[in-house]
């Protein structure tokens, strides 16, 4: 990383700190709704487990605790928001302040992203303390598999961020991103081990989660904390992380000149 | 029969506004089948894997979710868009108007902006609902359907009487998006019965909004699973809260001061 570059991040942390802390309230009803979703789903799966005996295919309430507080973390650290603002900032013109800067925008969103997340983790963790407190989760640690964590939670977090900022291109094309948006989602939530764990889904669901990119986003990094996985179905996963990031990226650089002759901004 | 009359005025003129979208009936039905289409689907994943949940086999569940689906529908066809609007008027003033047309306020408020295309969600609701209640059937007798109307009604008035109150606050405080995020934010906890989340949560659900009673109890009634003494117990929290919001309501309306005056 060259100097300009060093300078250049700092910056925008400092500015996306300084924002983060503005809007504190709104940033912790945000983190409800992060938090709800697998609470709903770890309840439910839970009262199921309960309902066939006490286990569901190696899941009891205690291991499904432990996936879905892992999986909240996880989900929050690697999501992002770039997907609902790209319209705003389309139709608001805001796009044409980004492009005035002499670097790309990606550098200023990737910024504000890592800031989010740090601050964040200020509320997030003690929620998850608390939840972990009732839910009273069972985790089997595997040292090695918990040494592998952060490199894949790191790799899913790029992976997410740059899938979803080139999709968020789509908004130069077209005015009905929302319909776009919530089909992703859709998908994502099926795919990505948040409805269930990847392993208890039907096997044609599981089949199109190991070819898609949606398990490797989220659910990948919470099998492997978990000890879930065997070392090749590790390697598997990194394999999948690099290859679709690589995808990603191509994809990012090919479409990103051609979104920018679309653009013709208002003048405001 | 005056207020249904005002209503209709407003349903033709939501209709007219939206029929120049018309681009926008198809993203909505499309839309509302994702929505609808992941709901069912989640159920279907976990259904693979059990038979029952906390006592509710899957065609019950279903029946839920259209529950889920229709009171989501009313929601979102009036209360919500004429509600959020309120908020706006009261922050740009445009609330004058309405106060002085020569009706009840809090009734035109409630119901100033209908959005017709919205209904998607209440009929695909219904028919989630009748696909469901098709495979019960046999066991959903008069005393469970007279129980599900009445329990539905106390549901829709205690929805209806929260999203007031939450209205209201607007004469004091000035950005309540936020509110409303949480709103929907718990809301989606509704899609399953609370009889699945553990005591605490549940009564938080039912504490921070009344997602119980808007849709766990009439389902319960239709599962036959509904005590008379719970009817009663939602049926007095709907009344409770009408008048409570209505006081409420008067209250705000005392503070407002207008935007010109």
């Amino acid at each position: 990383m060259n100097r300009f570059t060093r300078q250049l991040y700092a910056a925008f942390l400092r500015v996306a700190i300084a924002i983060e802390l503005q809007y504190r309230a709104s940033s912790v009803i945000w983190l409800l709704g992060i938090v709800i979703e697998p609470v709903i789903y770890l309840a439910v799966w839970s009262a199921a487990a309960q309902a066939q005996g006490g286990e569901i295919g190696g899941f009891g309430p205690r291991e499904f605790a432990a996936y879905y507080l892992v999986l909240t973390l996880v989900n929050q650290i690697t999501q992002g928001w770039h997907m609902w603002e790209f319209q705003y900032r389309v139709q608001q013109g805001q796009f044409a302040f980004l492009l005035l800067r002499p670097v790309h925008p990606i550098h200023g969103d990737l910024a504000e992203n890592l800031a989010h997340k740090v601050v964040m983790q200020v509320a997030l963790l003690p929620m998850l303390g608390a939840l972990a407190f009732v839910f009273e989760p069972r985790f089997a640690v595997e040292p090695w598999a918990l040494a592998l964590f952060l490199p894949a939670l790191a790799l899913a977090f790029a992976l997410r961020f740059v899938v979803e900022w080139t999709l968020a291109l789509a908004c130069f094309w077209t005015t009905r991103i929302m319909a776009v948006n919530q089909t992703y989602f859709a998908v994502l939530f099926f795919l990505s081990g948040r409805v269930a764990p990847v392993a208890l889904l039907p096997s044609g669901v599981q089949w199109a989660a190991d070819a898609l990119p949606f398990r490797w986003m989220i659910s990948f990094p919470v099998e492997l904390a978990l000890g879930r996985l065997s070392p090749a179905q590790v390697a598997t996963g990194f394999a999948a992380q690099a290859v679709w990031i690589g995808v990603a990226s191509l994809l990012l650089t090919a479409i990103w000149p051609r979104a920018l002759r679309r653009f013709s901004a208002v003048g405001t | 029969m005056r207020s249904l009359g005002i209503f209709w005025v407003f349903a033709k003129l939501g209709f007219q506004n939206e029929a120049a979208y018309r681009a926008n009936f198809w993203v909505q039905i499309f839309e509302s089948l994702l929505n609808v289409g992941t709901a069912l689907s989640a159920v279907a994943v976990i259904f693979a894997r059990t038979d029952t949940i906390a006592g509710w086999r899957a065609p019950e569940l279903i029946s839920l979710l259209g529950v889920y689906f229709v009171v989501y529908g009313a929601i979102q066809v009036v209360i919500s868009p004429s509600l959020t609007k309120f908020m706006e008027d009261v922050r740009s003033g445009a609330l004058d108007f309405t106060l002085t047309k020569p009706a009840d306020a809090q009734l035109l408020v409630s119901m100033s902006e209908v959005r017709v295309w919205k209904l998607v969600d209440l009929a695909l609701g219904l028919a989630i609902l009748a696909s469901g209640l098709s495979r019960i059937s046999a066991e959903v007798g008069v005393w469970e359907a007279l129980g599900f109307g009445v329990a539905l009604v106390a549901g829709a008035v205690t929805v209806y009487s929260f999203w007031m109150v939450l209205a209201t606050c607007a004469f004091w405080f000035v950005r309540l998006e936020n509110l409303l995020m949480i709103f929907w934010n718990v809301y989606q906890a509704g899609r399953w019965p609370v009889d699945v989340y553990p005591r605490w949560l549940r009564w938080t659900l039912t504490g921070l909004v009344p997602v119980a009673l808007a849709v766990t109890v009439p389902a319960e009634a239709l599962a036959g699973r509904l005590s008379a003494a719970n009817l009663g117990l939602a049926c007095a929290v709907a009344l409770a809260l009408a008048i409570g919001s209505r006081w409420f309501w008067k209250i705000g309306l005392r503070h407002y001061s207008g935007a010109s005056a």
